[in-house]
């Protein structure tokens, strides 16, 4: 006897699905470009602007460049976590067969969602932490409900993860590589993150404000900036995206 | 779960069909695996082994035939197999930037009673390797880790992809050593080779495959009996009596002269046919050049059934 004896099993789901979340937590922090595309860029991109005139920013009743930038970075940082860097991962993961052999694994597919999500979400939280207090650095002086705001990032987190999850099931991995990335940089731009919507012309605005993107930094800025209560357009622009992509990737996703 | 006649067979494949578009990867293949027992499925690149094993271990639907692995259907019934069976696929399958005792540590925490993942790091001589990232490890030592996320679940039956390809000689004799206390311990093993010596050395029984089907099985004595003859070959001057050579050797010899002074003799290649062989030469004055005798391996069975041609 040399202890391989066949006692086979599967662990409680529930612990299953922990070790999961955690070791894919894990694995998307411990990436070093992707905590470039989470972290680094999303705070510097809120120092810069909000200590430089690069961009014609809106100054209505003295309100702060810094009152305008938080939530659009805020968008962003959900933009980057649960669509560019899950969307690389995962790429990657489906090109190494690294989801094949989970599949042979106990692990349910749902579980395997399951964590990832855990793993989203604990790294946004992460982010917005870091992005709030690099923002009370500058002076920022959020009003609004926490709620709404909550609840306006996790409708744009599925809605995000739903696309990620779309593009890394479907297209080969150097390509969610390269399109993903490319998204990231054009939202930044197009996205109402570091410039107001408002400067596109009427036509370019109404698309713009359709996407996740616009539509959560659009909505945070009406709760934080504005002090406004739940943003019902926004949410439910964010709302609809976040049936239809994550239900578009259940649909398409290849696992090899 | 020890290895007895009367245990129901582990996998029973009957009639597989598996095509991709225009090609057939398996066509009507036929394999049963015993239980407790080690079974290689040997063949050429190309021939349809991995295809078969990914049928068993419901990665692929089946276009056409049967397949039960412990009894249910490794598609319909996969929930509840995962945990019974173990998976080692050829390439991949890790995380790229998971360190490789973390990644053994989680597969273990997916089961009930995983076994003790130091004891087996250190069996696999994965133990300086354990704090290392996935992407940096040698070939050998990912391959040493599949093995490791394959067994780690105490899995009833555990399906192989070529364990030991592109391992040196001393990760070869680890892997061996670990799969036979595997056997030892009751689980068993298909595992899919295209080196004899692996088959040789490592089953109990072994199938041939070719063209997505099994031309040959059994243990690798009984593959070695049957099929190529042994052969005795020797140089002298052409043309000599045949005739005369075969009278003096045992009945069922035969012997040719494929080209010109190279002598070929077949039958039961031993020391008393040698011993005839050259007695013959010493009475007709002949000087046999370059004596060489050849009991067949698995190899000459092997290539016999398979074409030495290389494939693409």
């Amino acid at each position: 006897m040399t202890g391989h004896a066949p006692r086979p099993g599967a662990a409680p789901v529930s612990r299953m699905i922990t070790a999961q979340a955690a070791l894919e937590t894990r694995m998307l922090l411990r990436n070093g470009e992707q905590l470039l595309l989470t972290a680094v860029i999303p705070t510097l991109l809120l120092v810069l602007f909000s200590a430089v005139d690069l961009v014609d920013l809106p100054d209505d009743g003295g309100a702060d460049r810094v009152d305008f930038l938080a939530p659009g970075i805020l968008a962003l940082a959900v933009l980057s976590t649960a669509f560019t860097s899950q969307a690389i991962a995962t790429g990657y993961e489906r090109r190494y067969g690294v989801l094949k052999r989970l599949a042979a694994s106990p692990l349910p597919r749902w579980g395997l969602m399951c964590g990832k999500t855990c793993a989203v979400l604990v790294t946004l939280l992460l982010q917005t932490a870091l992005l709030c207090a690099v923002a009370f650095a500058l002076g920022w002086s959020p009003r609004g409900n926490a709620l709404a705001v909550a609840a306006l990032m996790v409708l744009g987190a599925a809605a995000c993860s739903g696309l990620g999850l779309l593009m890394a099931g479907t297209l080969r991995a150097e390509a969610t590589l390269a399109a993903a990335n490319l998204v990231f940089v054009l939202l930044v731009f197009f996205g109402g993150v570091i410039i107001p919507l408002d400067d596109f012309p009427d036509g370019v605005r109404v698309v713009l404000e359709l996407l996740p993107v616009g539509a959560l930094a659009d909505g945070l800025r009406d709760v934080l900036r504005d002090g406004a209560g739940m943003p019902w357009g926004d949410a439910g622009v964010l709302a609809v995206w976040a049936v239809l992509a994550p239900a578009a990737a259940a649909r398409f996703f290849r696992w090899e | 779960m020890q290895s007895t006649g009367a245990a129901a067979p582990a996998v029973v494949v009957s009639g597989l069909v598996k095509r991709y578009g225009a090609t057939t990867a398996v066509d009507g293949l036929d394999l049963t695996v015993g239980a407790g027992t080690v079974t290689a499925v040997l063949g050429p690149n190309g021939a349809g082994k991995t295809t078969t094993v990914e049928c068993c271990e419901g990665y692929l639907t089946p276009d056409a035939g049967r397949v039960r692995v412990l009894g249910l259907d490794p598609v319909k019934d996969a929930r509840h197999l995962r945990p019974r069976v173990g998976v080692m696929l050829q390439a991949g399958g890790v995380y790229p930037g998971v360190r490789a005792g973390e990644i053994l540590r989680h597969m273990a925490g997916l089961h009930a009673h995983p076994l003790d993942t130091a004891e087996l790091t250190e069996r696999l001589g994965l133990g300086p390797a354990a704090r290392t990232p996935y992407r940096r490890l040698s070939g050998g030592q990912k391959q040493r880790l599949a093995l490791a996320l394959a067994v780690v679940g105490r899995p009833e039956l555990v399906f192989l992809d070529e364990p030991t390809a592109g391992l040196d000689p001393q990760a070869r004799h680890a892997t061996w050593d670990l799969v036979r206390a595997l056997r030892s311990d009751g689980v068993t093993t298909v595992l899919t080779t295209h080196l004899m010596d692996e088959a040789e050395e490592l089953a109990d029984d072994v199938a041939i495959i070719d063209g997505g089907r099994v031309v040959a099985q059994g243990t690798p004595d009984e593959l070695g009996r049957g099929g190529a003859a042994d052969v005795l070959r020797f140089a002298g001057r052409p043309g000599l009596d045949l005739v005369s050579l075969r009278a003096a050797l045992p009945a069922g010899s035969e012997v040719t002269e494929p080209s010109p002074g190279s002598y070929r003799v077949t039958g039961d290649v031993g020391p008393r046919m040698l011993a005839t062989v050259t007695a013959w030469c010493a009475q007709h004055g002949v000087m046999p050049d370059r004596i060489t005798t050849r009991r067949h391996t698995l190899e000459d069975v092997f290539l016999e059934l398979t074409g030495k041609e290389l494939r693409p």
